[in-house]
Formats: C-alpha cells, structure tokens, sequence
C-alpha cells in the first residue's frame, strides 16, 4: 500500500466501476476454426513500440490502473508460448533460420498464445493487455523484404483489438534509453541480420528507423493510436489512461 | 505460387509423391531414389514434418497434444520453409533431383480436414513453388487402412485424427480421418497435375510405371554429378535411415 502511494500520478480509487459493454467483434480474416468473436467478452488492448519505448512500464502502470478499478487483466506478449518458445530463442541465438521459417516460426508462437491466453481470458470478461501484437511481427518481416498480402493472410488468424497504441520513440532516444538500461544493443532489435552497417550502432538506428517507416504504414491500414513517447513516462501514462477509458465506456 | 520449378527457370527438379498412410509412397520413392543414384545422378532427399529444429516443438506439441488446428497447420508450414529454404531450393539451383516424400498437398488435405480455411492454408505455402511432377498413390481406402491397422498399432493421437473428435475409438477415428483426407486428394488431382498411380498393384509394377515416367518426363542426363563415378558413390548412399521398413509397430 505504501508503494502504491508513492507511484507518481495514481489517483485516489473510487469504488464505482465501469462495465465494459460487450461490442461486435471480428477477425482480420479467415478468423479460427470454431472461434466466434462475438462470444469474447473482455477487451484487447494492444501496446505496441520499441524496446526502449516504455512499453513494458506503461503496462506495468496500466495493469496495476485497471485492477484497481476492478477490472480483472491479464498480460501477454510475444514469444511465451508453451509451444515453440525455448525453441524459438534456441533458433534466434543461433541465427540458423532462414525469413519465411522464422516468420512461421513466431506465427506459430502467437497463434498458440492467441488460443490458449487471448481468447479464454477474453471469454472469461477479462481486459487483456498485449505487450506487443501481430504489428511486431508484420513490421520486422516488411523490412527483411516479405510479401505484405502473404503477411495479412498468415496474420488474418488474429483477432481485431479494441484498442491499439503504438508508442513511438525516435531512434536517438532508442539508443539512449537502451544504453541507460544495461550498455549494450540488442542483435535483433539492431536489425543486424540485415547486413545494414557492420558498426552496431549505424545499424541500430537505420533499423529502428526502418521499422519505423513500417509502423506508419501499417497505421494506415490497421488504423491504431500513435502515442507520442519521447515524453514523460507520467504523461504518457496519462494519455493510455484517458483513451483506454474511452474504449471501456464504449458501447 | 503456380509455377513448378522448371517454369521457374531452376536446373533441377522436384519430384513429390503424395497419398495416405499405407499407399505405399515411401517405399516407391525409395525404390526410385536407388535408381537414381545408380545412375550417378545428383540426388537428394526430404520427408514431410523432418527438420531437426522444428521437431522437437512439434513432437512436445504433439506428445502433449497441445495442438490446435492452427498450430498445427503453422508448425508443420515452419518445418517446411526451414527445409525449403535451407535445403529444397539451395539442392535445386545447383541442378539436384530433389524427391519429397509428401510436399504441400499433404499440408492442404489435412489441414482442411482439420476445418482451417483453405484459402489460409494455401496462402501460407504460396512461397513454395510446385513440383515438376506429383505421384498420388491411390489405393482403396480399406487397403491403405488395413496395411496400417493390420497389427493393431498403437496410434497416435494426432495421426488418428483425434483431435477432431470423430470418434473415441482411434481405430474408426482414423478411418474416418484418412477418409476425408483422401476426398481432399481426389479434389485436388486434376488442378495440381496429380500423376495418378494404383497403389493396389504390386510393387514391381508400380514401380516400372514411375521409372518409365521420370524417364520420358526428364532429360536425366542433365543431372550427372560431374566428372561422376557411380560406384564410388554407392556405399554412403546405401543409407539405411531413408529405407523405409514396413509398418508393423
């Protein structure tokens, strides 16, 4: 209790609660087999940026938000199925995938958390918070040159979140914001499979700027939020509060 | 994609044979693969769901029957394209007789049984470009299931369909299941060229008939290995690993 005190911007909790009115809901495409959306209760909001944006502090402070106001949330996020996971990370380490494996690869991982965390959470009336989505996954395989229609079809799995915020962050903060946590760039999040520029950095911040590029691209299509993040955690968090209300008052 | 890999403009060539359990497929390109080599030619082999990284997240998927139709489309599509790309086309630029026992057709039957839509399921393999030709290996569906069931296997839970409830009992589950997998062949034999064999006659002659094909379909001696000497090549391909041993379990 204490801690939670201290937490900057938390406001006091009132002990009315707003109950999420159910909505239509759809698939991008073919959908699951045996899956009708329309049985998902709960709410699917989508955080989707960088490491270094501050995603996972958003979804931190957005977690402990929400229960306090009495709604019963879940976390997911990229690469935690039972499924393929170990062998996932065992793949990436070694760098022995070629495009089209990995790209299954991660498909694979997503669909089986989509099955078994997505859906039964949201059935159960659950808000579902989503450390990133399948927008990762399209935009790192637009940039290593994979076909978008192929994409849209493998991705059309997925179900349509209420909400999605993408937290954008210039590469040069990146790069800092990385440098601060613990001194070193990520290979992958470096794009340095890509044979960008041999000096890691030149490579971190054309990558993230590529990927960048895609995101935009992909908001035209798929429509979500972008949140400026080059600012203050607390007014960052103050934004995905406001519009996250919007999305729960929504009928 | 629709074009085979001739059309493609690629050297070698992609010869796929296709059927249900018990066909007789594999023994048929095993057979043809040691006539292959024989010949000095430059051959190389695949089977369907065999990539060393994918396995060990299928067979976990599949000891613990944690899959879903989704995943197990995906999975087996993972499989694939590593060995697609890592092996397949590399094999095939440089002018190899690549035999696939089972190649995507295996992937559109069963995942459409499974109740995945089959505009998916062909939109994900449409990386892989076709065969150049395409044995399916029809017999009677009671004769596939009899050379399989004849010794009272234990199947396994995704093999016999189980999955899809069709049945408590694995034997008639199985039946049913590779019942529907065989329409789903038959419906695809006339789009996807499908060179249809009676796996009800005996091997022999089977066998004859593929030779006879390949022969009149490929100019063989395009695919020498150069300055080649057969009969130094015979002891490492004697291999028993692609041997198939018939399945008495």
């Amino acid at each position: 209790m204490e801690k939670r005190n201290k937490v900057p911007g938390l406001r006091p909790v009132s002990a009315s609660i707003v109950i999420p009115q159910r909505t239509a809901r759809r698939f991008y495409g073919h959908g699951l087999p045996k899956v009708d959306p329309n049985r998902l209760a709960g709410r699917l909001i989508v955080v989707e940026g960088a490491d270094g944006s501050g995603r996972s502090t958003q979804i931190e402070r957005l977690m402990r938000w929400l229960e306090g106001a009495g709604h019963a949330t879940v976390q997911v996020g990229l690469k935690r199925s039972t499924l393929v996971s170990e062998e996932l990370d065992k793949a990436q380490k070694g760098n022995i995938l070629s495009r089209t494996t990995l790209s299954l690869f991660y498909a694979t991982d997503f669909a089986d958390q989509l099955e078994n965390s997505i859906l039964p959470a949201l059935k159960a009336g659950f808000i579902v918070l989503a450390d990133r989505y399948i927008y990762t996954l399209m935009a790192r395989d637009l940039v290593r040159g994979m076909n978008a229609k192929w994409l849209e079809n493998l991705y059309g799995i997925a179900l349509v979140p209420d909400a999605v915020f993408y937290l954008k962050v210039s590469p040069e903060i990146l790069v800092q914001r990385n440098f601060a946590k613990d001194f070193s760039l990520d290979y992958w999040e470096s794009g340095m499979d890509l044979g960008l520029s041999r000096d890691m950095f030149d490579s971190f911040i054309k990558y993230q700027g590529l990927m960048a590029a895609q995101f935009e691209r992909l908001q035209a299509t798929y429509g979500f939020g972008i949140i400026g993040g080059d600012r203050s955690t607390d007014e960052i968090n103050a934004e995905l509060r406001q519009k996250i209300e919007l999305v729960l008052a929504k009928k | 994609m629709t074009k085979t890999f001739s059309e493609l403009g690629f050297p070698g060539r992609l010869i796929a044979v296709e059927g249900l359990d018990g066909s007789g497929k594999s023994t048929q390109i095993y057979l043809l693969k040691r006539w292959l080599e024989l010949q000095g030619l430059k051959v190389f082999f695949s089977e369907w769901n065999s990539s060393d990284l994918v396995k060990s997240a299928t067979s976990k998927g599949k000891k613990r029957e944690l899959l879903s139709p989704s995943t197990f489309s995906l999975i087996h599509a993972t499989d694939f394209a590593d060995r697609y790309e890592r092996q397949l086309v590399p094999l095939l630029r440089a002018g190899y007789l690549v035999l696939c026992d089972r190649y995507i057709f295996t992937a559109f039957a069963r995942d459409t049984v499974r109740g995945c839509p089959p505009e998916w399921v062909r939109g994900i393999y449409n990386f892989a470009a076709l065969p150049d030709l395409t044995f399916f290996f029809k017999a009677d569906l009671e004769v596939s299931l009899n050379r399989i069931l004849e010794g009272r296997p234990q199947l396994k839970y995704f093999e016999a369909g189980m999955d899809l409830h069709l049945s408590n009992d694995p034997y008639e589950s199985f039946r049913i299941f590779q019942g529907r997998i065989l329409e789903q062949y038959l419906a695809m034999s006339t789009e996807f060229n499908f060179l249809l064999m009676d796996a009800n006659q005996p091997i022999e002659a089977q066998q004859s008939i593929v030779r006879e094909l390949i022969a009149a379909k490929l100019d063989l001696s395009t695919f020498t290995t150069e300055g080649s000497h057969a009969e130094l090549n015979l002891s490492e391909q004697t291999s028993r690993s692609t041997k198939p041993v018939p399945r008495t379990r």
